[in-house]
């Protein structure tokens, strides 16, 4: 971390986090990422089970300030979204809405993306139900790289 | 940051220009500017002046003054090294051992080296960081042309028996280099008593300017240039001579012989109430390297559950400038090759902090630096997911 490298919303995000902690008997919870690279994330889910509505959305992570800020922004995006909707919270919307991250940090919110998606993986498997254009979640995007 | 009390931690980065060395240093730019290769009269003053620097420089590790080559700094000093012992018309073999834990300086030109048919030993380290004199005897060949151990390491501070190690060199007839940058200034080495043929440093780590540095050549090593030139350095190395830097560099060095003592002892208090706080206050702390045989002024910590980046730019916010071996910090995705050597788990490696302190530092700093550690571990922890693993785990084991 240099800085004055991350933008100001990246700073925002990491020293007051959204939404970080767990959810008692989440709906969905999915993690991912591995310890040997240097980040873990986790999201929890609260679902209505009416109207698909994410209603609440928690998440623990280990790692750096862009890990950290990826996750928390990436909470925020998907609360009173549908399931379905909340697929479009891709790792370029979260980068766009934290303003951009440095090159080296772009996996950061590839992996905001990939907790949500496991999440939502872990969601539907339980309740036997199919997300149109969700796949099974990687356990770890490190290892495309 | 203008507004806010910064702390500075990191001296082992680079450290802070001693009055005294920029006073020495000034006139050298303003008035006596001249070339000290020049034979007129403005030549006089910077020639004179680099030659009681150079005096200095040599002093503190017990060197004849001729014996000094100035560099850009301690990466060209140990680039030289290396390189002349391997390439050239002075080239002593086909075979480098370095340890494992060298600086990037080192450790990148082996890599280097090795993709134009150089073998290079990587010697193991033990928990402390520690290279033992045995396993470099057993690593050397009848084709080893030189043998690099660091003087101390710049992560974790560890101190080298370079001693010994140089002794062994020394039996079998082979080149001895060792990175000083760290160490020159900071503990007492005499190349003669320790054995040392070739020496690396740089001026800023000692409270000297940037830009400067020097390789130590005992006499009667041929070692061919690195940057060709012109006849300066006893026409080994060329390009014209740093009069500021030098002059800065042998006023630092003269500084640093006279308060050596007082120095350390100063910064080892220091350090040990840093590390003593951490590790009775902090839960699942714990010391990088050996308790007592390490740089005064070095601390390195790690705090289990937490990745060092987000831990430096939490310090930061508070005003706390630390470095960390966390790979987040660096750009790629591996941690640093030091405290993977000395046996750490990757997660542990992510989670640690170097602190360096100075001879300028305070009590109050350093009580500052472990109050604000105590509050960013407890929230970086509160947002873990192996944290929460971990508690929960216990739990179980509890109930069960």
């Amino acid at each position: 971390m240099y800085d004055g490298v991350y933008s100001d919303k990246v700073i925002d995000h990491f020293t007051n986090p959204r939404n970080v902690g767990e959810i008692e008997n989440p709906d969905g919870v999915g993690t991912v990422g591995n310890a040997k690279c240097g980040d873990i994330m986790r999201i929890y889910l609260d679902i209505d089970p009416e109207t698909k509505v994410i209603r609440d959305c928690k998440f623990k992570t280990f790692g750096c300030g862009a890990a950290v800020a990826s996750s928390s922004m990436a909470t925020e995006m998907v609360k009173g979204k549908t399931i379905y909707e909340a697929l479009e919270v891709t790792n370029k919307a979260v980068m766009e809405a934290l303003d951009g991250l440095p090159q080296v940090k772009i996996h950061c919110s590839l992996l905001a993306e990939e907790a949500i998606h496991a999440a939502l993986w872990d969601y539907a498997e339980k309740n036997n139900i199919k997300i149109e254009g969700l796949r099974k979640p990687k356990k770890d995007v490190h290892d495309e790289e | 940051m203008a507004d806010k009390k910064t702390i500075y931690m990191d001296n082992a980065s680079t450290t802070r220009v001693r009055e005294e060395v920029l006073d020495a240093m000034l006139p050298f730019f303003r008035e006596d500017y001249g070339n000290p290769d020049s034979i007129h009269a403005m030549g006089r003053p910077g020639r004179d002046a680099v030659k009681v620097a150079r005096a200095h420089i040599a002093d503190l590790i017990g060197a004849k003054p001729e014996e000094i080559y100035f560099t850009s700094g301690g990466s060209e000093a140990d680039n030289w090294a290396i390189k002349s012992a391997v390439f050239g018309p002075h080239a002593k073999g086909k075979h480098v051992i370095v340890s494992s834990i060298e600086h990037h300086a080192i450790i990148n030109m082996c890599e280097y080296l090795e993709k134009v048919g150089i073998e290079v030993t990587y010697l193991p380290v033990d928990k402390y960081g520690i290279v033992s004199p045995e396993t470099v005897e057993a690593a050397i060949r009848p084709d080893t042309a030189i043998i690099s151990v660091m003087t101390a390491n710049n992560e974790i501070g560890i101190i080298e028996p370079i001693r010994e190690i140089g002794a062994v060199a020394r039996k079998h007839n082979v080149l001895f280099h060792t990175d000083a940058v760290q160490a020159y200034g900071q503990i007492d080495i005499d190349v003669t008593r320790d054995n040392i043929d070739l020496l690396s440093t740089s001026a800023h780590k000692l409270g000297g300017p940037k830009g400067i540095g020097f390789l130590y050549i005992r006499n009667g090593v041929k070692l061919d240039p690195l940057i060709h030139g012109g006849e300066q350095e006893r026409g080994i190395r060329g390009g014209t001579t740093n009069v500021p830097g030098a002059v800065g560099f042998g006023k630092a060095a003269e500084l640093a012989k006279a308060d050596m003592k007082e120095r350390a002892d100063k910064e080892i208090a220091l350090r040990d109430r840093l590390i003593n706080r951490v590790l009775t206050e902090i839960p699942y702390s714990s010391l990088n390297g050996h308790p007592t045989q390490r740089l005064p002024g070095n601390a390195n910590l790690r705090f289990a559950f937490i990745e060092g980046e987000s831990l430096l730019m939490s310090m930061n916010m508070a005003g706390i400038c630390v470095s960390t071996g966390s790979a987040c910090a660096s750009g790629s995705l591996d941690p640093s090759h030091v405290l993977l050597a000395i046996g750490l788990k990757h997660e542990e490696a992510h989670g640690s902090l170097r602190f360096t302190v100075s001879a300028e530092t305070t009590i109050e700093d350093v009580d500052y630096t472990v109050d604000t550690l105590k509050s960013v571990v407890e929230r970086l922890r509160s947002m873990s997911p192996l944290y929460e693993d971990f508690i929960k785990e216990q739990k179980k084991k509890q109930e069960a």
